[in-house]
């Protein structure tokens, strides 16, 4: 089948897709889109979050088909030009990245929760990212980038 | 995964006419598109029902209606279940993640399956997707299994946290087919495993959920959703109980309870509920009643302590809803 979806912006195309792919395997195989990762493919992880039409998803979930004339946003649909978003800033400076695998997903999730609640509580901050599964930092550094990401915006 | 063909319908009359025995209705797809890449489900179409008109969230005749395709998330901000029903909007928040909710729908949660790894596991034995293959569960690895409404073919739980608050509350569903509306209360709509354990509701080939309906009930404002888990956030009950509870002069006039994590579907507490009509609402009432929670129990190796667990969380739960602490 083919699937219409603008993908950060742009109107994007995808041709002999597979009725059983997933929006993650269209996006990263077929649209040339790494950022989102694939770990767990059941929702468990989180590192495939994308937004699809303004919410954050697990992409790994999403059947390809669901995205048609959708919108959906990737973490590479964050930055604008080279200026990185203030989340993604905070997490190098934080030193919130480590492996990296689980850093895409995570952007994306503090960047809705950012959106939503300018100044979330730590508690707000946990919940909002219990989601994300991260095996490298411990989670401290990640809850002090997404605080230096609030105070920034 | 196998090959199946995709179908996106725009009325309720188009998906109905093509669904049949061996077709899914896709919705989220957060347990349909999971359960497919395991090959536990193997749909030969699959429906997407996405852009029916199935949603909203009204008051309507002294019901709280919720649309089918409403996303959980939705449902759980929504200010008028906040303020109607508040255990609905706290059973769905304890529910998953964020981005589960923003993308799973109520009638796919109602539906959801059960989380038996034995049952996902397309490997072993289970007679819930392989009728006749036996129940590894029964020997096997049980923690997180059921200790009431089970038999000797299943013992799986029901997964939902909403399910438990909306039977709490006698929630009705509205099922609809080529043949018409009909409607179902929730707790009747779950069938019992018995010696069938495939069939876990009362839905027909092809028939759809259209709609939540829960009867307003003014007391039920002060409505709690306690669930128990290995970690704080992001896990399925051990325990969960769904209390609405009604005192005057600090007496229990009215009571709704309803547990999960802990049977075959979700199970209202009425012995427990007639307990305690009529006492005086403190923790020695509450602990006095919970009690019968467990009457008929059949504990497993490894989940004997869920009937504990179980009484205590229905007292931690009563105590919240009265107010009491
Ligand atoms: C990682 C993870 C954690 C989770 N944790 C929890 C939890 O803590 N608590 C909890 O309650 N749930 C939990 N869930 C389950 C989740 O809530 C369900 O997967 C979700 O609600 C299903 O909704 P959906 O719209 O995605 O359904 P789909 O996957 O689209 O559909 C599910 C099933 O329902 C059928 N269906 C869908 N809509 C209808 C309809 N209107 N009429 C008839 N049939 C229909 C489909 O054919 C399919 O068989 C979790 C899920 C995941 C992946
Ligand atoms: S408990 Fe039920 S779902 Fe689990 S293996 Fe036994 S039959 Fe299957
Ligand atoms: S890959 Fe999607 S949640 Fe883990
Ligand atoms: S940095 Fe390695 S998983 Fe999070």
């Amino acid at each position: 089948m083919r699937v219409n979806v603008t993908v950060n912006g742009e109107q994007r195309q995808a041709d002999d897709v597979w009725e059983g792919e997933s929006l993650l395997f269209m996006l990263r195989e077929r649209l040339g889109l790494p950022g989102s990762k694939n770990a767990c493919e059941q929702g468990e992880c989180g590192s495939c979050t994308v937004y699809l039409d303004n919410v954050p998803v697990c992409a790994c979930l999403v059947a390809a088909g669901q995205a048609q004339d959708r919108s959906v946003r990737t973490v590479e649909g964050l930055a604008e030009g080279d200026q990185l978003d203030p989340v993604q800033e905070a997490f190098v400076e934080a030193g919130a990245v480590q492996c990296g695998f689980c850093t895409p997903g995570l952007v994306v999730q503090a960047h809705d929760l950012l959106d939503r609640v300018p100044n979330p509580s730590d508690p707000e901050i946990r919940e909002a990212l219990a989601g994300n599964l991260c095996r490298c930092t411990g989670y401290e550094k990640i809850l002090d980038a997404v605080r230096l990401a609030a105070s920034r915006r | 995964m196998h090959a199946f063909d995709y179908a996106a319908a725009s009325t309720v009359r188009g998906a109905l006419d093509l669904a049949g025995p061996g077709s899914a209705f896709l919705a989220g797809g957060t347990t349909l598109v999971d359960l497919m890449k395991l090959d536990v489900l193997t749909p030969d179409r699959v429906i997407d029902v996405n852009a029916l008109p199935l949603k909203g969230i009204r008051l309507h005749d002294g019901a709280l209606r919720i649309g089918a395709l409403e996303r959980m998330s939705d449902v759980a901000a929504h200010p008028v279940v906040r303020s109607v029903h508040p255990v609905i909007s706290k059973a769905l928040l304890l529910s998953a993640s964020g981005q589960v909710r923003n993308m799973a729908s109520i009638g796919g949660n109602l539906m959801q399956r059960t989380r038996c790894d034995y049952f996902r596991d397309v490997t072993s034995a289970c007679n819930k997707r392989r009728p006749g293959s036996g129940c590894p569960a029964l020997t096997g690895v049980n923690r997180n299994h059921a200790v009431l409404g089970t038999s000797d073919s299943c013992v799986a739980t029901h997964a939902s946290d909403v399910a438990v608050a909306f039977v709490a509350l006698d929630a009705q569903v509205v099922l609809r087919s080529k043949d018409g509306d009909r409607v179902a209360p929730l707790e009747e709509f779950y069938r019992l495993p018995g010696s069938t354990p495939d069939r876990e509701n009362v839905l027909g080939p092809g028939e759809l959920i259209a709609e939540v309906v829960v009867p307003v009930l003014p007391w039920a404002r002060h409505s709690t959703y306690l669930k128990i888990r290995d970690r704080q956030s992001y896990e399925f009950a051990l325990t969960s109980v769904a209390a609405a509870v009604d005192v005057k002069r600090g007496v229990v006039q009215d009571v709704r309870l309803a547990a999960g994590g802990v049977a075959a579907k979700p199970w209202r507490l009425r012995a427990v509920e007639e307990a305690l009509k009529g006492g005086v609402a403190i923790e020695r009432t509450f602990a006095e009643a919970a009690e019968s929670a467990v009457d008929g129990a059949r504990p497993l190796a490894h989940n004997a302590f869920k009937t504990a667990l179980l009484k205590r969380t229905i007292v931690r739960a009563l105590l919240d809803a009265a107010g009491a602490r």
